[in-house]
């Protein structure tokens, strides 16, 4: 217990370490003087992130030696897993091609996870049989690497359609940019709509009727705005439920998904206030000085590097494993049929890119639809799609 | 077929766009373009050069990336859909698809069952999907690797300098007082692992050319994946099987022919406990509930020494005495044992005694074997209970009033009584649940008082043999091979060419030119030869 409270703490250093990076890395953005050579700041702000990324290594290893096996078997932990892996990509990347810019969109994506992570029950929790083999580490591992990686390549796309998107004209293309950003900041919101109502203690206990028609009891943590199938609210003095949903649907988690984007919504329009412009618009000052043919080459070298390592660890270790475990290499689980669907738009990535010649724009589009793609799989198929992998 | 004189004396295949020895272009539109599209070295492909007939044009369909990446994308949403609802396969094995899908999911679970989306990935339109990624990746690939290697191997070092002038990479100069730096330049590009070959005052730098072998690498490791999972469907390459096997039992393996048998000596199931203050586990178990931390079936394996002989009662020898846990199967020749599931406390036999309503007093007691009854049960003193009707899992009444079992398992066990005793010689029927009983003939004297249950429990293992693992793990490998090569290394080449006083430099890679650019600044720093310049970027400016 005291190793857990201990590699606990260690998450909590990294995380304000990687807040600290984010500042210098920003700093290093706004430093005139030294455009093309690695600033000061840029420096520091590396720095800080290899100090943070090996206290976040510490948590991991902490963590494993307090709980008996590697801290990846469930949501929480699998997610804090990619975050760190996430920074490792960032780490190899930046110190190929050092540009800051990188720092400053990747760090926060980051910090982001690990606070959306923590959202998720928090303790260790003992294994499953089906678990209970070498093949978790290896598997998961290797496919949250390979995860990570190709989603720098989002960062890098992400930074490229910033700056090469015309905001002087409303159309898709800023209307999609926007979507994308309105659906970080609803990451936002999810965290401190949760904390929030945490803090407050908010607590409504439903008695519901399930899909196989059982009377079955839940409680809710946030106010419901969507209420279980034929739901009975039982704690006095809560909000009623404004509609209840059928059987087939989860009440609780769609009502949580509701509070998450409306609040995202009121976010972004009170950050519409204050700018006074297009948030992609806003941005585009930070990343005046961006190379695009150079964040183009680093959104596909990420993918290249990390289409093979996505491959290793999320298809065939999957399916060495599955065997193992499973009796069967593939069961078409909806997790499984999600990797596929990651790695055959990865392939045709490459296809287009190589052969159609889908460079800049068009490639980091791409970028964004793939990351789409690995956050789906990460989030929806584990939450909302039951099947073996279901953590939830 | 007619061939193409370059003006060098090479002979080039028809359709051939550069010359595959000394780069100039053979077309109007290649001489025309500022810069070259050096995907396949401007070399003949089949899909390029005939389209007559319809071999030619299938050929060509296939060929095409455009189509290749459609019908990834066709089978990557497609597969999307499969997710939506449980397949077939996942859905509680005695339900009936056709009435679960509507039952559980409304309106939208009977569209899915009706477009056949709930078996989608065995549908015969998802496996032509797949078998046409497949005749694609044959094809495309065969149209290009032939021609590339041809161009790759006979490139010459002396390339045209209108070859130069359209890479990406170029600079020309003056050639006066070069020649001690061109030398500082070859040992620099031997150090970075360079192979240099020199010919008429001209060098060609090379590095990394195996990687362009990678992506078809990969699509033959594809190639023979997809062979391999075709052949699960082809007899004696692939058993599954599940057997469930009670605790005590003696089976036939299924998928053995009858060869092996197998006995079920104990099934343990454990829970992980809460251990107090210093648990790690006890928040998660706390709040989840149980959690099993281990199951196995304590088994031994038979040969049937019989089993040639037709007809004959086997005659089981011991040959193998194993644990089987999740993770951990049994194997025998070329077969696995997997733990899969259990069901706890089956019910195996239930206890009754006859008992005078009015006196409550009891004249002896009966146990009923749920898997093998008798037709009566004799007690003392005259008393007998005949078993006129056994329903392991009863489910009502018919229309003649016959009770009725919805299958041979006892899972809700009913019993037709005709209780014999000197007051009533001719019996007294009565039919009997746990907890009901009814007298179709009106009131007893006498009743089966239900007193007590004996379970046990099943465990459920998975057969398996599967000789197409070999074939899919070699496919992988394979895979896993061209990936790497094709991703991690890149084809770079540098030119230097002297001619008439001037001195070209250009560079090509096929990927990463970051890498290239940044390893010509190393190779040429400090020297007067001028770094070669984007042609790409300037063009852009
Ligand atoms: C799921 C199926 C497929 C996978 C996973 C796959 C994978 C790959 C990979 C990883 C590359 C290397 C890309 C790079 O290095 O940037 C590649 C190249 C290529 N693939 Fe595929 N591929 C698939 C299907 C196809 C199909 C159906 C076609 C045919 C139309 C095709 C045609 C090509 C071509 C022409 C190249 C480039 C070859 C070269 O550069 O010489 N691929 N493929």
């Amino acid at each position: 217990m005291v190793l857990a409270g201990l590699s606990s703490n260690l998450l909590y250093t990294a995380f304000v370490l990687y807040l600290f990076a984010t500042f210098f890395f920003g700093g290093a953005i706004r430093d005139k003087r030294s455009q093309s050579n690695v600033s000061g700041w840029a420096k520091l702000g590396f720095i800080l992130t290899i100090v943070g990324f090996i206290t976040h290594t510490g948590y991991f290893i902490i963590r494993w030696i307090a709980g008996g096996h590697a801290p990846v078997s469930n949501l929480f932990e699998f997610i804090v897993f990619f975050s760190m892996m996430l920074v490792g990509a960032f780490i190899l990347l930046y110190s190929i091609y050092r540009i800051s810019i990188l720092g400053l969109f990747a760090m926060p994506i980051a910090i982001l996870i690990i606070a959306y992570a923590s959202m998720f029950p928090r303790e260790i929790s003992p294994l499953i049989p089906a678990l209970q083999s070498d093949w978790l580490q290896i598997h998961v591992t290797t496919a949250a690497l390979g995860e990570a990686i190709l989603s720098i390549s989002f960062v890098a796309g992400l930074i490229y359609l910033i700056k090469a998107i015309d905001q002087t004209k409303a159309g898709k293309k800023t209307f999609w940019l926007e979507f994308i950003l309105y659906s970080l900041i609803s990451v936002i919101a999810f965290v401190l709509v949760i904390t929030s109502f945490n803090v407050l203690g908010y607590e409504a206990k439903f008695s519901y009727v399930d899909q196989s028609g059982i009377q079955t009891e839940e409680t809710y943590r946030l106010p419901a705005l969507i209420g279980p199938n034929q739901g009975q609210l039982l704690t006095e003095e809560q909000m009623e439920p404004i509609v209840d949903m059928p059987a087939a649907i989860n009440a609780r988690k769609l009502n949580t998904l509701l509070w998450s984007l409306s609040t995202g919504i009121l976010l972004y329009g009170l950050s519409r206030l204050i700018f006074r412009k297009r948030l992609g618009a806003a941005l585009k000052p930070v990343v005046h000085n961006v190379n695009l043919d150079l964040v183009d080459e680093i959104s596909y070298r990420s993918v290249l590097i990390g289409f093979p390592v996505f491959t290793l660890g999320a298809l065939v270790f999957a399916m060495i494993w599955a065997q193992v475990a499973w009796t069967r290499f593939w069961g078409w689980d909806p997790k499984e049929v999600w990797a596929l669907i990651t790695f055959l738009f990865y392939a045709a990535f490459l296809h287009l890119r190589l052969s159609k010649g889908w460079h800049g724009e068009k490639s980091a589009w791409l970028a964004v639809i793939g990351f789409a793609i690995i956050m789906f799989n990460l989030v929806v198929v584990n939450l909302v799609i039951a099947g073996l992998h279901s953590y939830a | 077929m007619e061939h193409i004189k370059c003006g060098c004396g090479h002979i080039n295949p028809h359709g051939t766009v550069l010359c595959e020895s000394c780069g100039r272009g053979l077309t109007r539109g290649a001489e025309e373009k500022k810069i070259l599209d050096m995907r396949y070295e401007g070399s003949a492909r089949r899909s390029q050069t005939y389209n007559s007939t319809i071999v030619d044009k299938i050929w060509n369909f296939f060929s095409s990336v455009k189509v290749g990446v459609w019908l990834i994308l066709i089978t990557l949403i497609v597969s999307s859909f499969g997710t939506i609802l449980p397949q077939e396969f996942y859905i509680p094995n005695n339900a009936d698809p056709s009435v679960y899908y509507e039952k559980t999911y409304g309106i939208f679970g009977k569209f899915y069952y009706i477009t056949g989306l709930y078996d989608l990935y065995n549908s015969f339109w998802f496996i032509l999907l797949i078998a046409a990624i497949g005749v694609s990746l044959v094809i495309c690939s065969l149209d290009r690797v032939i021609p590339l290697y041809r161009a790759l191997k006979n490139q010459r070092v002396d390339r045209h300098e209108s070859f130069l002038k359209k890479q990406r990479l170029f600079a020309e100069m003056d050639s006066d007082s070069k020649e001690s730096d061109i030398q500082l330049v070859r040992e620099r590009l031997r150090k970075q692992r360079y192979s240099i070959r020199e010919e008429n005052g001209a060098l060609l730098a090379e590095k990394g050319r195996f990687s362009r072998w990678g992506p078809y690498v990969n699509h033959i490791g594809l190639i023979i994946f997809l062979i391999g999972s075709m052949l699960h469907s082809v007899e004696g390459l692939y058993v599954d099987e599940l057997l469930w096997i009670r605790q005590g039992e003696t089976l036939q393996i299924p998928g053995t022919k009858g060869e092996y048998y197998l006995k079920n000596e104990k099934f343990i199931l454990e829970n992980y406990e809460e251990e107090g203050n210093a648990g790690v586990f006890d928040e998660a178990l706390e709040r989840v509930g149980t959690v099993a931390k281990n199951y196995q079936t304590d088994a031994i394996l038979y040969r049937n020494e019989n089993n040639e002989l037709p007809g004959a009662q086997p005659q089981l020898t011991e040959l193998a005495k194993d644990d089987i846990q999740v993770n951990e199967p049994m194997k025998f020749d070329q077969f696995s044992i997997y733990q899969t599931s259990y069901r706890q406390d089956e019910m195996k036999a239930m206890y009754f005694a006859l008992t005078n309503k009015a006196t409550g007093e009891e004249l002896g007691e009966v146990k009923i074997d749920l898997f093998k009854q008798e037709k009566s049960y004799e007690l003392e003193n005259g008393y007998i209970v005949e078993l006129l009707g056994y329903y392991p899992d009863f489910e009502g009444f018919d229309k003649g009033g016959e009770p009725t079992s919805k299958s041979p398992l006892p899972n809700n066990p009913a019993f037709l009584f005709n209780m014999i005793s000197p007051a009533k010689p001719d019996g007294e029927v009565s039919f009997v649940q746990i907890q009901n009983t009814m007298e179709p003939f009106g009131e007893n004297m006498y009743k089966m008082a239900f007193k007590k249950l004996e379970t046990r429990d099943v465990s459920a293992l998975t057969i398996r043999k599967d000789l197409t693992i070999p074939l899919l793990g070699l496919g992988g490998v394979i895979f896993m091979i061209g990936v790497i090569q094709g991703s991690y290394w890149n084809h770079r080449r540098i030119w230097i060419r002297e001619k008439s006083s001037r001195l070209y430099v250009a560079g090509h890679t096929n990927k990463n030119w970051y890498g290239l650019k940044k390893e010509l600044d190393l190779v040429l720093k400090g020297t007067s030869i001028l770094n070669p310049e984007d042609q790409v970027e300037k063009e852009k400016k």
